[in-house]
């Protein structure tokens, strides 16, 4: 391929050359080029110093307890400075679990009413309310959930759960109001947009001329939704959940003031328990250093990791369904 | 005939089930807007803007310092976090064509997950250890943190929104690259990228997790970024889970406030995207 500067060159290399070189090699657009990568590397160094102080402030709880005996375990002794992760991890596990099960039928059904079935001009009213939603702060959530949730929960929900269900081990139990529940049913309403925009954006590569295919041979719009649409946006829908739990995992405030606070394991939703973030965000200013800090900080870094691992399968499930139809059929 | 009749019916059925989505998802929406509104509008004076707090059982009083507290911790973590992110967004977008760029790309996507309080204990290591004291700087870099993979991400798309012709009649007229970027290319984008930093700012004022142990809290005044300074957000967690009455009341006076400040941010945001970057384009 023959380039601009190829043809300079060759007519008068002398001066012309040093015109048509590129200006890069100028002094200050050398610094400029080299600024905004130093500015763009910042980002990887962010994520490197997250990671190595993490593993600093932790490393020597799990030197000495081991990984596997520091996650197993179920005691947390301060006193006597025993660390076990197991109750903080059940607590993060059921309470995301729970949200997931709550919102992603709710999620999904929105996505799929404003983008198949609603007027373009729903969409664009109700898209105010859901960015709303998602930008009110967790701690407001907390507040919310404990003034008026928990006293819902106690007063009407629990009951009536025990008493239709009761034969159920996870709805046994006094109806305390703070608890696995209320985190659970708190967390979902907080993942709900998120998830919702998310499985709009995938729903909305999902072509036109599928729609049509299916609608021309005489399909509902449902059916049309269930034989054209989901199957094509599965695993962006996918990715969608799973972004959603990857936040509801390492959501803080309002867990910690809903979820009771108990380092415990109970199968009935209706007790209290704790989670990974609800533990760090109320022992940590009061740890004085040494192995409670670390026990605290080997928290996050699990956290941490499971986050990671949950995000970067999200995305990459995410951008696998932009691409687009190759892996329908599979 | 019936087949025809009953598929009509599962279709009508899974579009109600599919708007009763819509109707769950806004019932708790109006339902903390009008109770944050309704209790807290009732504890608002001037003086819960400009007092400090009072001890339990004392009449009066606000919060004056978590106020200030905030402005002050949500400041330096924008003279930290919006320099790093729009830079981060501008490398993205104008030099971040290679494997560096993906990689930086897929950083920032999955930075964008971490749960904030990770990032506080990461900041208590940073700062609080070798300071030996909480502080709002502590606070501030932490929040800055968060900012950062966001708004690298959402000032790598306002770039690339920029029309490559805008750029190349600059650098055709002889004006040096650097100049290029920044008079011409970044100055396209910026109503857009003032809509990524409103949005990051008042995503970060509404943050609570973080602060915990790295600014923690304070009864008084401050104004040094060496000292424990109290938040807003910190007030109302704190407030919230007491066990007193007054306090509640104050924790959603303080959660009214904290809202109007998020919503008024976003506001004008969506303002500014709307106007300036809007009628550009």
């Amino acid at each position: 391929m023959q380039r601009a500067s190829d043809i300079l060159t060759v007519r008068k290399p002398g001066r012309l050359s040093r015109i048509a070189a590129p200006v890069r090699g100028n002094l200050p657009d050398r610094a400029w080029a080299a600024l905004l990568t130093v500015l763009g590397l910042a980002v990887l160094a962010v994520a490197a110093v997250i990671v190595v102080e993490l593993w600093r402030l932790s490393s020597a709880v799990l030197a000495k307890t081991g990984l596997f005996s520091f996650v197993f375990a179920s005691h947390w002794d301060v006193v006597r400075d025993l660390y076990g992760a197991l109750p903080f991890i059940y607590g993060t596990l059921v309470t995301s679990c729970l949200a997931l099960l709550l919102a992603v039928p709710v999620s999904v059904g929105l996505a799929l009413f404003l983008t198949e079935m609603s007027p373009p001009r729903v969409r664009s009213i109700v898209s105010f309310p859901i960015g709303l939603l998602a930008g009110i702060p967790s701690v407001v959530y907390g507040l919310w959930g404990l003034f008026v949730l928990v006293p819902l929960l106690r007063g009407h929900v629990e009951p009536g759960l025990a008493r239709t269900l009761g034969f159920l081990p996870f709805f046994r139990g006094p109806p305390i109001g703070l608890g696995y529940l209320a985190a659970g049913v708190i967390l979902a309403i907080m993942i709900l947009p998120t998830i919702t925009s998310i499985a709009i954006e995938v729903l909305r590569t999902v072509p036109l001329s599928l729609r049509e295919a299916a609608l021309a041979l005489g399909a509902t719009r449902w059916e049309t939704i269930r034989i054209a649409v989901l199957p094509y946006a599965r695993a962006g829908i996918l990715g969608a959940t799973i972004l959603g739990l990857g936040r509801a995992l390492g959501e803080t405030m309002a867990v910690t003031m809903l979820i009771g606070n108990s380092p415990t394991i109970s199968a009935s939703l209706f007790a209290p328990g704790y989670s990974l973030p609800a533990v760090i965000a109320n022992e940590f200013a009061e740890a004085s250093g040494g192995l409670h800090t670390g026990a605290l900080a080997a928290l996050g870094l699990l956290l941490f990791a499971v986050t990671l691992l949950l995000n970067i399968a999200a995305r990459l499930l995410v951008r696998i369904s932009r691409r687009g139809p190759a892996r329908v059929a599979a | 005939m019936s087949s025809r009749m009953r598929r009509r019916a599962v279709n009508a059925a899974m579009t109600i089930l599919c708007a009763l989505g819509l109707l769950i998802a806004l019932v708790p929406l109006v339902s903390v807007l009008w109770l944050v509104i309704s209790k807290g509008v009732r504890g608002l004076s001037l003086d819960f803007f400009t007092q400090l707090p009072t001890p339990v059982g004392e009449a009066g009083g606000g919060v004056g310092n978590a106020i200030l507290g905030s402005l002050y911790i949500v400041g330096i973590a924008s003279a930290i976090g919006v320099p790093l992110g729009v830079g981060a967004g501008v490398y993205l977008a104008e030099r971040g064509g290679g494997r560096a760029g993906d990689a930086i790309r897929f950083t920032a996507e999955v930075l964008s997950g971490v749960p904030s309080i990770i990032v506080g204990i990461v900041a208590y290591g940073l700062v609080v250890l070798p300071m030996r004291r909480f502080s709002a700087l502590a606070g501030g870099v932490a929040l800055a943190v968060l900012m950062v993979p966001t708004l690298a991400r959402s000032t790598e798309e306002l770039v690339r929104l920029v029309p490559r012709h805008l750029r190349e009649a600059s650098l055709a007229l002889g004006v040096p690259e650097w100049r290029t970027s920044l008079r011409v290319v970044l100055r396209t984008a910026l109503g857009g990228i003032l809509t990524a930093v409103l949005l990051a700012v008042a995503r970060a004022s509404g943050e609570t997790a973080p602060l915990l142990f790295t600014s923690l809290n304070n009864q008084y005044w401050n104004w040094r970024s060496d000292q424990p300074t109290a938040s807003l957000t910190v007030q109302i967690y704190n407030y919230a889970v007491s066990p007193y009455q007054d306090w509640h009341d104050k924790a959603w006076s303080a959660a009214l406030v904290l809202l109007l400040v998020v919503g008024a941010l976003s506001l004008v945001a969506r303002f500014l995207a709307r106007s300036r970057f809007g009628a550009q384009r």
